[in-house]
């Protein structure tokens, strides 16, 4: 278990390596001279000279790229052009938002996806099974952004259950919280449980016809058991890791459905950096996201070594 | 059942594999259903200028936000614009999209996995370790950053969601060609003396499109999403010019007054998608028999 750990861990590093440089190279990409794009409109030839200091235009670039990864392995990922803060403040006060909404989301789609994966296994060729599909096929067509507003227009605008925007923390009032969350995390986990629900049925089959829940039935066990018992916890471990796959789109969703329904988190703050020209925000971003997603990703794969007693020889 | 092809030497027993395929997707409802979606979405695009739709950017300021009737079938937006004409017109920015981005995906991702899987060795682990850097970065977190540095545009959407795509292609092609790779028939066409770049292109490459044909019509679905989520962003097309996305951007403003500009933009949408997923599902099941 150790070895692996230690070996799984050394082939992040590299990756981790190629990530750093593929967000500094995003820099590359800006068209003209960084230093006047970020300046904005005016173009103001001291805030032009003031930037091209501080971000060591002038320098060549390897040592500007050593420079940001010595900053970013020390917490620091830059100032923001805009509201002249650090990136990493601003990214560790949204983060919280996002964290939470995209937990419920998980919460939704493993409660609508694994039973109605089961379901539909067990159920093969019925109208059950059926469904089932059909559901996916829909989640996994279905915008997020289209069935936010459309939940929108039903929840809040025709039947007023809803709030259709504003954020409340829930150390405020998780009432309140819950009440804000519920639809932008229903629209979140949709899609997931959605790819969930496929997974879960595709594992469940091949277990499904495995000599040991034969085994198991021809015991006497009651159907119940053999398939929960028997049958689930052996079709978990796919489930799992294929499962953290989604945690990319999980990450990905929650730019929309914040942008959807308004909400602070760190969707809103790449959007808006985006549209601001804050570049050091959006770089900070691309680089949290995807060292969260290795890292979760790590977590699924430790995850599936314990609920597989085989591998842990 | 064989078809017998009329030969006179040497009758095949069965027609060629795509013919085989065809008949197998025929099979399909879904996929059938889903290509003739496609297909009358390829036609609505084409066609718009002669479909005698309203012009899709002209503004009425007497006609703002008005309900469907029988001028305007799907209703008007925030300026008086035509919906059905925009919805029709957006068509081509999202089918625009998904097949550009998907062929830059396929140009560069299946050679660059094509020469992974078959060099090996240092340039093999190098392709990989870059690929697994792009993979790390959630796809449209990924799109959204290169669109945004690239400068908003439709094009420049289209090359974000494309090289976002790519790995996959990559990881795919490189898969597929080290199953391939251990062929007899590859050995055999090594034996007799093919240099390995016609190998790679005439016996490799035939052999490992199949999959890639399937991942590219899955893509396409990906793609269509991935636009609108850029154009409603406001990182797609730009306006007055129509798309799916920055129409809905618009609608979800107006989602109390005037619910309609939210609802025929999104059903294209999902419309689109839904056609391009159950195609992929369908090509899956007449291209690789071993998933079944």
């Amino acid at each position: 278990m150790f070895e692996y750990l230690v070996k799984r861990v050394a082939t992040l590093l590299p990756t981790l390596l190629f990530v750093s440089v593929l967000i500094f190279g995003l820099q590359q990409l800006l068209p003209g001279d960084p230093a006047k794009i970020l300046a904005g409109e005016d173009q103001d030839p001291q805030v032009v000279a003031y930037l091209r200091a501080r971000l060591h235009l002038d320098e060549p670039l390897p040592i500007r790229y050593a420079r940001w990864v010595g900053g970013v392995l020390q917490g620091d990922l830059g100032e923001s052009v805009r509201s002249q803060q650090p990136v990493t403040g601003l990214i560790l006060q949204k983060l919280p938002v996002t964290v939470e909404l995209a937990l419920l989301a998980m919460a939704i789609a493993l409660a609508i996806g694994i039973p109605s994966g089961i379901v539909s296994a067990v159920g093969r060729g019925t109208a059950w099974d059926w469904a089932a599909n059909a559901f996916a096929l829909w989640g996994i067509s279905t915008p997020n952004f289209w069935l936010g507003i459309l939940m929108i227009l039903l929840f809040s605008v025709q039947l007023g259950w809803l709030p259709a925007s504003g954020y409340v923390s829930p150390f405020e009032d998780l009432g309140a919280n819950l009440a804000a969350m519920i639809m932008p995390a229903f629209v979140l986990g949709n899609a997931i449980a959605a790819v969930l629900m496929r997974h879960t049925r595709s594992a469940m089959l091949q277990v499904m016809s495995a000599d040991y829940v034969r085994t198991a039935r021809a015991k006497g066990l009651g159907e119940r058991t053999v398939v929960l018992k028997h049958a689930l916890r052996n079709a978990l471990t796919p489930i799992i890791t294929l499962g953290a796959l989604e945690l990319g789109t999980l990450l990905s969703g929650a730019v929309l459905t914040e942008q959807v329904f308004t909400i602070p988190g760190f969707g809103k703050l790449v959007v808006d950096a985006v549209f601001n020209r804050d570049y050091a925000v959006v770089q900070g971003v691309v680089l949290v996201t995807a060292s969260a997603y290795m890292l979760l990703n790590l977590l699924a794969d430790l995850a599936y070594f314990a609920v597989n007693p085989r591998l842990r020889r | 059942m064989a078809a017998v092809l009329p030969l006179p030497v040497a009758p095949r027993s069965e027609a060629g594999p795509w013919r085989r395929a065809w008949r197998r997707l025929k099979r399909r409802r879904g996929a059938l259903v889903g290509l003739a979606v496609v297909l009358l979405f390829i036609a609505m695009a084409l066609l718009a200028p002669w479909l005698g739709l309203q012009d899709p950017v002209a503004t009425s300021w007497s006609a703002i936000r008005k309900a469907p009737s029988a001028g305007h079938w799907f209703g008007t937006d925030e300026i008086g614009r035509d919906v059905l004409s925009r919805v029709v017109w957006g068509t081509r920015a999202s089918l625009l999209a998904g097949l550009v981005s998907v062929s830059i995906s396929l140009l560069l991702g299946v050679p660059i996995g094509l020469a992974a899987g078959f060099l090996g060795g240092f340039a093999d682990a190098l392709i990989s370790r870059i690929t697994d850097a792009f993979l790390a970065c959630p796809f449209l977190i990924l799109a959204i950053a290169l669109a945004a540095f690239l400068g908003p545009s439709l094009s420049n959407a289209m090359i974000a969601i494309g090289v976002s795509a790519t790995p996959i292609f990559v990881r795919l092609a490189r898969a597929q060609v080290l199953n391939v790779k251990v062929e007899d028939y590859i050995e055999a066409a090594r034996a007799v003396g093919n240099p390995p770049l016609r190998i790679a292109l005439r016996h490799v490459l035939p052999n490992i499109t199949p999959p890639v044909i399937i991942q590219a019509t899955l893509a396409i679905a990906s793609a269509v999403i991935a636009e609108a989520s850029l154009s409603f962003l406001g990182l797609g097309q730009q306006p007055p010019a129509p798309s799916w996305g920055s129409m809905l951007n618009t609608a979800k403003n107006y989602v109390d007054s005037a619910p309609w500009m939210a609802i025929w933009p999104g059903v294209s949408i999902f419309l689109l998608v839904l056609s391009f997923n159950l195609l992929g599902d369908g090509l899956r099941d007449a291209l690789d028999p071993r998933q079944r």
